[in-house]
């Protein structure tokens, strides 16, 4: 490369002008204007940039925009719900809680592209049962029907099928769900990565709760019902490029049982419930800091990580925070109501990892703080890119 | 990207020297010896991995060394603050 | 997990965090330089800065492989990876890094086909299954990782692949930081040294850090209490006069390195006559290319490759960052139009960036955080 012949890079000429234009709101001067000297001005700067509105500003949808983290939020708000705009939407819980005829029905749909199709632990089947059940347990609904909807490449071979339907079916019963409607769709070969499942469900909130991610307050714990991480890293492992062996499993499970025993123990102490899917435990403690204007401060050394994950995400430089799980949940519980909680998760089978592992603060908002396990403290920040492609 | 994390080497293999499994937590990969010919691993000696490969045997009397030094660093500061602590009372 | 926890004990940090504190003299501003990325990355991660008293400063140096590749060089390596029958391999923190026209992730949602490795090995691997394909690898990464490249083009030639080769980004640390010292900006007072790079090239290439122009240095392991160990170091040797060149991290880092290392690449390397850093401009003998003997495995003598040099965007900072010469937020653009979300440079790209490292864990001031998590 030589030193004379020389381009500018458009995109970042752009963006500057752009950024430039947003914060003075007149026609754009030169970036070299008057520039804040103080940090805390520059701080403040910077969280005016976060609360404005989203924009996409890609030509084209990455894996980023499916990754759960930041991309998938702005690609949620900037379009999907520019699009459809209504106050069911707006809430943007993990299911839309109606109300017809009387009656409570919470309503979910999920799709599942996991790749490789089985994995230690479970198979597309599972998730595709568990995953949607889950979304609906997170309201405080009893599950009760599921949709399901295939999409098939041309070529996949019917044993493969069949073994899914099985697992969807043994699933199904655990969760005590049925399978009511469904479809069946086939692509051409390449079209399709051998199989893609599309479950909605719908359960009945009987329970007179109100949960949302917008109702924690400061004072609340924040309780994860087992070890994160195990789904993600056995699916990136199970992909065999990284030529990594290791006992992790999947946690992929249903969670409408450890929901109802911890909303029988603490009926009115419950503020909101997610489960922890792509983007991890990190994401969802962002959204609810988010939703509710509150702080989370979180303690290292209370999450609960099995060895294995650890080293894994050690070997790969990656945060387990951030990792997915497919049968964890996140609560957030009036602290006093805390203890009782926990006791009532750990009493039931798949709950007996459960623990605490922050509060919410009031101060700063908006915020997740991690403290560490040597005593320092830092940001846990919405996570950015992809770290792992198609989990679920 | 210098990110590098010790391993127990748990297996050679016998039709090619410049492999060994090495294990971390539990979790198991195959990485590459070779930049460690001089040193002839054996399985239970520890290594530094970086992309898959062993970039240097863990001294494990340094190490102990090490963390003798800094226990004793702990120790003259916790004396310190007992002696603080002392002359408060009084 | 061993060799780590240990060293990452709270209670020997809040002792070293004493002894740093009495070392300090009174009233007198200390700044340490540490060069790697993969200490900044534990700096941050870990929230180390909060065990250092008001007096010591740490500055982020251009040791993050990532950060100092040229937008230029980047397009270079997506035309490769554009081309029919390509696959490009990368490590995954180039996926997001932008060049002139984007990156390799918008080239991969545009049909590129660019997959992300652990090692070089598995680019080996991956040549092996696909015969009718190309399989390139992004090979970046200072001394620390020149050496597993090197091995990886000795398995290739070894094992008779012809469809496989790299583009070979390797940089040398030592440019670097004679860089860094010849800055007329910067007044420093040590170096806690890369403590990976020196698993391969030893210590005693930074003697001329000590000798010439009076600075200590410590070769620093990236464990929480290795850190705080080596800025222990460092002061106690500008207490007692001294300026030399020491190794904290004795439990990995020979003194002499690792010979075999230097061996291949010597084998299978050679250095460039120039180079371009990204914020440093161009440094002579600072890079490594593929030598002649191996052309076979150059990606650059295989592929055309378009050579043109992007310009930095004049908001761009990320030189002045590099060189610790300003910190992130006093970057124009830091945090508006320069995001993790939305990189302008390569500091907010990289996970072990300055600028993605403040960011993401350093934003706040200790102060509003200490009470936040005071419970």
């Amino acid at each position: 490369m030589t030193p004379e012949q020389q381009v500018q890079a458009s995109w970042a000429e752009e963006a500057v002008r752009e950024a430039a234009l947003q914060e003075s709101g007149v026609a754009a001067g030169p970036v070299g204007r008057e520039h804040l000297t103080t940090e805390q001005q520059v701080l403040q700067r910077i969280d005016a940039a976060r609360q404005r509105k989203a924009r996409i500003k890609e030509e084209r949808i990455t894996l980023a925009h499916g990754a759960g983290g930041k991309a998938t939020h702005t690609l949620i708000d900037a379009l999907f719900l520019e699009a459809f705009r209504n106050p069911l939407l707006e809430a943007l819980e993990d299911q839309a809680v109606l109300s017809v005829g009387g009656a409570r029905i919470a309503f979910t749909t999920d799709s599942y592209v996991v790749s490789p199709i089985f994995f230690p632990g479970g198979d597309i089947g599972d998730l595709a049962v568990n995953g949607t059940v889950n979304d609906l347990a997170m309201s405080g609904a009893r599950p009760l029907y599921l949709s399901c909807g295939f999409i098939l490449e041309e070529g996949f071979p019917v044993a493969d099928l069949q073994r899914i339907a099985a697992s969807m079916a043994a699933a199904a019963e655990a969760a005590g769900v049925s399978i009511v409607t469904g479809d069946t769709k086939v692509v051409q070969k390449g079209k399709a990565d051998g199989c893609y499942v599309n479950t909605a469900g719908v359960g009945l909130l009987e329970r007179p709760v109100e949960l949302g991610a917008h109702r924690c307050r400061p004072g609340d714990a924040i309780i994860v019902s087992g070890p994160i991480g195990d789904h993600g890293v056995t699916i990136m492992l199970a992909r065999g490029e990284l030529e990594i062996e290791s006992d992790v499993t999947s946690d992929t499970a249903p969670l409408h049982g450890l929901v109802a025993a911890l909303l029988d123990a603490v009926p009115d102490g419950v503020r909101a419930m997610r489960d922890a899917t792509r983007g991890g435990v990190a994401t969802i403690l962002n959204e609810m800091a988010k939703a509710s204007n509150v702080a989370v401060i979180l303690e290292e050394d209370k999450v609960p990580v099995r060895p294995a994950v650890n080293g894994a995400c050690e070997i790969l430089g990656i945060d387990p925070l951030y990792v997915a799980c497919e049968g964890r949940f996140v609560a957030v519980v009036d602290g006093d109501a805390a203890a009782d909680a926990l006791a009532a998760l750990q009493g039931q089978p798949g709950g007996e990892g459960a623990a605490v592992v922050g509060r919410v603060k009031d101060d700063p908002p908006g915020l997740v703080l991690l403290k560490t396990g040597f005593g320092g403290t830092r940001i846990v920040d919405m996570l950015v890119g992809d770290p792992l492609p198609r989990i679920c | 990207m210098c990110l590098g994390i010790p391993g127990e080497v748990v297996e050679l293999y016998a039709d090619r020297a410049d492999l060994a499994m090495v294990d971390v937590s539990g979790v198991r990969r195959a990485i590459n010896i070779g930049l460690l010919e001089d040193e002839k691993i054996q399985p239970g000696d520890w290594v530094l991995i970086h992309v898959g490969f062993a970039l240097s045997k863990i001294d494990e009397e340094e190490a102990a060394a090490a963390l003798a030094f800094l226990q004793g660093i702990g120790q003259a500061y916790d004396e310190e603050l007992a002696a603080l602590a002392d002359s408060l009372i009084e | 997990m061993r060799f780590v926890d240990e060293f990452r004990d709270a209670e020997k940090a809040r002792a070293l965090s004493a002894k740093i504190a009495s070392l300090c003299e009174p009233g007198r501003q200390y700044k340490f330089m540490e060069v790697c990325g993969g200490h900044t990355h534990t700096i941050y991660k870990h929230g180390l800065e909060d065990y250092l008293p008001e007096g010591v400063s740490l500055v982020h140096g251009p040791g993050c492989p990532v950060c100092v590749i040229p937008m230029g060089r980047l397009d270079d390596a997506i035309a490769i990876a554009e081309q029919p029958d390509v696959i490009m391999t990368t490590f995954g923190d180039m996926m997001r890094v932008p060049g002139g026209r984007g990156s390799f992730f918008d080239s991969k949602a545009a049909g590129a086909d660019i997959r992300m490795v652990y090692s070089p090995l598995d680019s080996l691997k991956i040549a092996k299954q696909n015969p009718d394909k190309h399989v390139v690898f992004m090979a970046i990464g200072f001394e620390t990782t020149a050496p597993s490249t090197a091995m990886t083009v000795l398995r290739a030639k070894a094992d008779g692949l012809d469809n496989f080769s790299i583009f070979c980004n390797h940089v040398t640390i030592i440019p670097a930081i004679k860089a860094i010292l010849d800055s007329p900006d910067l007044r420093l007072d040590g170096f806690l040294g890369p403590g990976h790079v020196s698993t391969v090239i030893g210590c005693r290439p930074y003697e001329f850090i000590s000798a010439v122009h009076r600075k200590p240095l410590v070769c620093a392991g990236f464990e929480p209490l290795d850190i705080l160990q080596s800025v222990a170091m460092l002061l106690e040797q500008l207490a007692d006069g001294r300026t030399e060149v020491e190794n904290q991290y004795t439990r990995v880092v020979p003194w002499d390195g690792n010979r075999k290392a230097l061996q291949v690449i010597n084998e299978v390397m050679e250095l460039r006559p120039y180079f371009e850093w990204r914020g440093l401009g161009f440094i002579s003998h600072s890079a490594l290319k593929v030598r002649d003997e191996y052309a076979g495995f150059d990606a650059e003598k295989i592929f055309p490759v378009p050579g043109v040099r992007v310009a930095d965007p004049k908001a761009c900072q990320c030189g002045e960052v590099l060189k610790g010469v300003i910190k992130p937020w006093e970057c124009k653009v830091f945090g508006t139009a320069c995001t993790p979300e939305t990189p302008i440079g390569t500091c907010m790209v990289s996970s072990e960036g300055a600028c993605a490292a403040y960011y993401n864990f350093g934003r706040f001031t200790r102060e509003r955080v200490q009470v936040a998590i005071r419970s």
